[in-house]
């Protein structure tokens, strides 16, 4: 327990201060921070509406966060849940239409697997250069974003858009393929707000992971690929192996945005509907301190920020949702700088200080 | 006189120097020694303005003075020789010794420079011709350049952090004369160390620390190893190795001309052939840098497979083709020769570096690939318990252990896996006494028990009091195969260098 709490001073300690100097700036707009906050925090906290939509909000962001925080224990930055995840969405869709007229038994689990495993393709591609050639994930993580982004968008139009509908989304998947909102099992959450089990999905998929990571000897073979790949590979770990795992299950991770997305909210693939949520998952990740814990306390922290953001937008004279992003940033700036602050304490170099 | 009094410096909870005092007569030859993590470097980077101490004064001569930063020490006269060396490799002696002390105005009076370090080079036998690029110097010239560096700065007393560390027996008797003769011309040397034998062979006085704390000071006459080995640990220690004689069986490991290349394509072993038998202790000394690292992990399975030729045949069977896991579940284990890049994952806690490279045993695992968390922390406490690792909390990260226990660790998982073959290199590299006690009698212990030891160190006296029989490598070949027993050090170290070649029947 206290151990547990350590681990959280940092994140809960930038959070606080996130929210201070967010005051601050507030002021210096020209606006009342108290209010400002209460407006944030009241519409994100209201029921049902407030949690409902922040827990919307969050489900992406937990998937994304997880991705990213399992590469992470890789040793691994995983940039590309972004494109991974529109892959994942346009997989679901496509099964969702395609095969629009199989019972619902076997279409929800066709589409679901189909998010996953495009994106887990989508990820083990620079697993692999990494581990074949050494080329850095970085790189071809971002790069594959783009030709996710522009491909799914290529057969959005060209392929897949009902005639004469003007918006860039495909035609609707079939009714089988559809998820159900948790509007309708919960009392009091009315059936238009689009949570969905999907969220139920994110939940599991965090305990999952962490039962991956810490308790089977494929999680220890990635964690120890991870913390030092030398030793990994002095215990007889194939730490190439490893690498294109890890990048293949954060991509099906990613991938996973796309069952939300698409089999319980829109019922459909609608370009460009990502709000940055592969690029957010790094942040939470790194306010996680890649614990799947911690990925989804903070994604209900910053779908909490998305959905007050809309209402501080909306209700305050100057200030605008980008405080949201503000706040987000200033939060990962304290966390990041925590964790370098630290390095050279928790190094080898303790007492004598010899190498 | 140089004086630390009542110096303390702690380190986030760790109590690095409590109340230190020491004092260095000018003129004398000073070591200080202890354990790792006794606070020897601590104190004298104190000293040299490394770290400013929390308590506590230094003085010098009976003044008081401040030194914040190693730039006041340099003022105060005070130099140092780190183990690691500061110098730029493609830059000149001259060059690396007048950085950061420019002479002159603005334009670089380079000549001058080179005719003072000329002259400080004569003057205490150092040989260093300052034109030569440091690239080009071996690491005891390099190490010379260090000195020279300090002189040049007017340095008038020295502190060399374990300066034979890095060395060959010969380089180390060279050192000695050149310290020696800086004594005798009015210089002060502060020598830290861990070997006893050269504190005996050098030093004038000895300091004697403990826990941070010093516990002893003697006159180096007046005393013997065994008295400051009992006072660096706080107990009675055996310091001479104890065995009876080997019985080697048949051969486990069979090595036909190996060679492996490094990256760039350059020989690092170069036809190296040898065998080790069951029962014995094949011992490898080296100057290091010699293919040492690449023969161990060559036979590990670690070096890429498009580098290594050659055959390395384990009981009868060819295993050059075969992965590093398949080489462990064959029965060969490995006690890697840097714990820290290798032996470890420093972050991770005991347990789980308890089982890296069986993880995946069947022993260990139970239905769906779930790790049998019982099953693991019983190995743990064993090898905890076995092995006298402190503190025995299963849950600690390795990081948290000292060098000693980490190593412990380390070779505790190794024979706890029941091995036919243990490579073991470096086994005692920053090490305390009392460990390397421990350390030698459980690789006797193994010997005995009937596993085959492939023994590599860069201690000579390691390598010679524990092997049987002792290989010495040179430029990647067998520059010899010798008793250890009977052979005198001054041949091995010749052999090593390039002096001499013998075989043993």
């Amino acid at each position: 327990m206290r151990k547990t709490l350590g681990r959280a001073a940092v994140p809960l300690l930038a959070i606080a201060a996130a929210f201070a100097l967010g005051a601050i700036i507030v002021v210096l707009i020209g606006d009342d921070p108290v209010e400002t906050y209460r407006l944030l925090i009241g519409s994100a906290l209201s029921w049902p509406d407030g949690i409902g939509y922040t827990l919307f909000y969050a489900t992406p962001l937990i998937f994304t966060g997880l991705a990213v925080a399992l590469a992470l224990h890789a040793g691994l930055l995983n940039i590309g849940a972004e494109g991974q995840l529109y892959v994942g969405a346009f997989a679901a869709a496509w099964v969702g239409i395609v095969l629009a007229g199989l019972s619902p038994w076997v279409l929800v689990p066709l589409a679901m697997f189909a998010a996953a495993a495009a994106g887990g393709a989508w990820g083990a591609v620079p697993g692999w250069l990494k581990a074949r050639f050494g080329a850095h994930e970085v790189i071809n993580t971002i790069m594959m974003n783009f030709i996710a982004v522009a491909l799914t968008s290529y057969f959005t139009q060209y392929h897949f858009k009902e005639a004469g509908d003007p918006i860039m989304q495909t035609g609707p998947i079939g009714e089988g393929a559809r998820i159900a909102r948790l509007g309708g099992f919960i009392p009091g959450l009315p059936e238009r707000i689009p949570l969905n089990v999907s969220f139920l999905i994110a939940i599991a998929a965090c305990i999952a992971v962490s039962i991956f990571l810490w308790r089977t000897r494929w999680g220890y073979s990635l964690r120890a690929t991870g913390a030092n790949p030398a030793a990994a590979e002095y215990g007889g770990i194939r730490t190439g192996r490893q690498i294109i795992i890890a990048m293949t299950l954060s991509g099906a991770l990613a991938g996973m945005v796309g069952i939300g997305e698409v089999l319980g909210y829109r019922y459909r693939f609608y370009d460009g509907f990502s709000a940055g949520y592969g690029f957010t998952g790094i942040a939470v990740a790194l306010l996680a301190r890649r614990s799947p814990l911690g990925v989804f306390l903070a994604a209900l922290l910053f779908g909490a920020l998305l959905r007050g953001g809309l209402f501080v937008d909306i209700f305050t004279e100057k200030v605008s949702k980008d405080l949201v992003l503000v706040l987000q940033a200033i939060i990962i700036i304290f966390v990041a700088s925590a964790a370098g602050f630290r390095l050279p304490f928790t190094g080898s170099s303790k007492g004598e200080g010899k190498v | 006189m140089l004086e630390l009094r009542e110096v303390t410096k702690r380190f986030g909870r760790v109590l690095a120097n409590d109340r230190v005092s020491l004092g260095v007569r000018s003129g004398t030859i000073h070591a200080i020694v202890g354990e790792n993590g006794a606070g020897k470097s601590t104190a004298m980077r104190i000293a040299y303005g490394f770290y400013r101490a929390d308590q506590g004064s230094i003085s010098i001569d009976g003044r008081i003075v401040e030194i914040r930063n190693p730039h006041d020490a340099i003022a105060a006269g005070i130099g140092m020789v780190h183990q690691h060396f500061m110098l730029i490799d493609t830059m000149t002696v001259t060059e690396n010794i007048v950085l950061g002390a420019e002479p002159g105005g603005v334009a670089l009076d380079l000549e001058r420079a080179g005719a003072r370090v000329r002259e400080l080079s004569s003057a205490f036998g150092l040989a260093i011709d300052p034109k030569a690029r440091i690239e080009d110097l071996s690491v005891g010239q390099q190490q010379r350049v260090e000195l020279l560096k300090a002189l040049y700065r007017e340095a008038s007393i020295l502190i060399l952090d374990e300066p034979t560390a890095v060395l060959t027996p010969q380089e180390v008797q060279e050192l000695f004369a050149i310290l020696r003769s800086m004594r005798d011309q009015g210089k002060t040397i502060v020598i830290i160390t861990h070997k006893l034998s050269e504190v005996l062979a050098l030093s004038d006085e000895v300091t004697v620390m403990r826990d941070g704390r010093v516990v002893g000071r003697r006159i180096t006459r007046e005393t013997t190893a065994a008295d400051l080995a009992r006072l660096m640990v706080g107990r009675e220690v055996l310091l001479r190795v104890e065995k009876g004689p080997a019985s080697p069986g048949e051969p486990v490991l069979e090595v036909r001309d190996l060679r492996v290349t490094a990256q760039d394509g350059s020989p690092r072993v170069d036809g190296v052939s040898f065998e080790v038998r069951r029962g014995e202790i094949v011992g490898v000394a080296g100057v290091e840098g010699n293919g040492q690292t690449e023969l161990v992990e060559a036979i590990a399975g670690l070096v890429h497979r498009g580098r290594v030729a050659g055959s390395i045949r384990f009981a009868g069977r060819e295993i050059a083709g075969a992965s590093p896991r398949e080489r462990r579940e064959l029965g060969i284990a490995h006690v890697p020769e840097d714990r820290h890049r290798r032996g470890l994952i420093l972050e991770l806690d005991l347990r789980e570096n308890s089982i890296l490279g069986v993880h995946d045993r069947p022993e260990l695992s139970r239905a769906g690939g779930l790790l049998d968390r019982r099953a693991i922390l019983e190995k743990t406490t064993r090898i905890l318990t076995a092995f006298d690792v402190r503190p025995p909390d299963p849950e600690l990260p390795a990081r948290a252990l000292s060098g000693g226990n980490q190593q412990k660790l380390v070779i505790g998982r190794e024979l706890d896996a029941g091995p036919r073959l243990v490579l073991v290199a470096q086994p005692t590299r920053g090490v305390d006494i009392g460990a390397i006690e421990f350390i030698h009698g459980k690789l006797i212990e193994l010997r005995d028990a009937g596993c085959a030891v492939l023994l590599v160190s860069a201690e000579l006296e390691e390598v010679t009091s524990l092997s049987d029989r002792l290989l010495v490598l040179r430029e990647g070949t067998i520059a010899g195969l010798v008793d250890p027993a009977s052979t005198p050090t001054e041949t091995i170290g010749l052999m090593m260098t390039g002096g001499a070649k013998r075989g043993m029947k």
